[in-house]
């Protein structure tokens, strides 16, 4: 665990500008303008169709993976500090960053099977 | 990081206050803090919506239109605007801290915070433009 520490924490940060810059904008128009209406929504086929451009593949990966690393960092001293959770470390660090290494693995196979 | 303190035989316990698991709520900035770092959970809620949207696209049609349709319920606007919240407060923060985790120098002279927490304002601006644009172009 000690070994990995500074990656954990390359990956925090990574993790944290990546949703400080792109979170709000992709949200506002996902996460309320489309379901408000007061956007349309992307039809299938186009949605379909920008996912699979390479560059896209590639953003989507980092956009979902960099994000839950940067969770799992955080909430997982959130827990020790906040619930004083100090003698669950092991499970807690294994929950978190299995959580994140696991929904990485999943947009990975999402993406490649996208086709 | 460390297991607790192991206590020998004749080492007597330390006194130690219990402090209450609301400790956070005492004092404004230790509430400012705690949800701060609670920013990061509305961040993997809003990773796994989109990862939920490429498993609908990858899925079929059918898939696509139930997610677009399950994220018109008040549940999923209530997240998603509780969530926009709380990823605007990430964002901000995030800006302020940047002078404090990483120095930036020119010539020699350190840049000012103010500058460099502005040019991060700046790049966050033309950043959201841009995939605005891109978003909002393929659907014309």
């Amino acid at each position: 665990m000690r070994r990995i520490t500074p990656l954990l924490w390359l990956l925090f940060s990574a993790g944290g500008t990546v949703a400080a810059f792109l979170f709000p904008i992709h949200l506002l128009l996902l996460g309320l303008a489309v379901p408000m209406g007061w956007l349309d929504a992307l039809s299938y086929e186009s949605a379909r169709a920008l996912a699979k451009h390479p560059l896209a593949r590639l953003y989507l990966l980092v956009f979902i993976s960099l994000p839950l690393f940067h969770w799992a960092h955080r909430f997982r001293y959130t827990l020790y500090d906040g619930l004083q959770l100090k003698h669950l470390t092991t499970l807690i660090a294994v929950l978190c960053y299995g959580t994140a290494l696991a929904g990485t693995v999943m947009a990975a196979y999402t993406l490649w099977k996208l086709g | 990081m460390s297991a607790g303190p192991r206590y020998t035989l004749y080492h007597p316990g330390w006194y130690r206050r219990r402090v209450s698991v609301w400790w956070w709520l005492q004092n404004r900035s230790y509430a400012g803090f705690v949800l701060r770092e609670l920013t990061s959970v509305f961040v993997a809620f809003f990773a796994g919506v989109y990862l939920w949207q490429l498993r609908a696209l990858a899925q079929g049609p059918e898939a696509y239109a139930q997610f677009l349709a399950r994220l018109k319920t008040p549940l999923f606007l209530a997240l998603d605007a509780v969530a926009f919240v709380f990823v605007l407060f990430h964002t901000i923060t995030w800006f302020n801290l940047t002078p404090k985790a990483m120095v930036v120098r020119l010539r020699g002279k350190r840049v000012p915070d103010h500058v460099v927490v502005g040019l991060n304002y700046v790049a966050w601006l033309v950043v959201s433009g841009v995939l605005a644009f891109i978003l909002l172009r393929v659907r014309s």
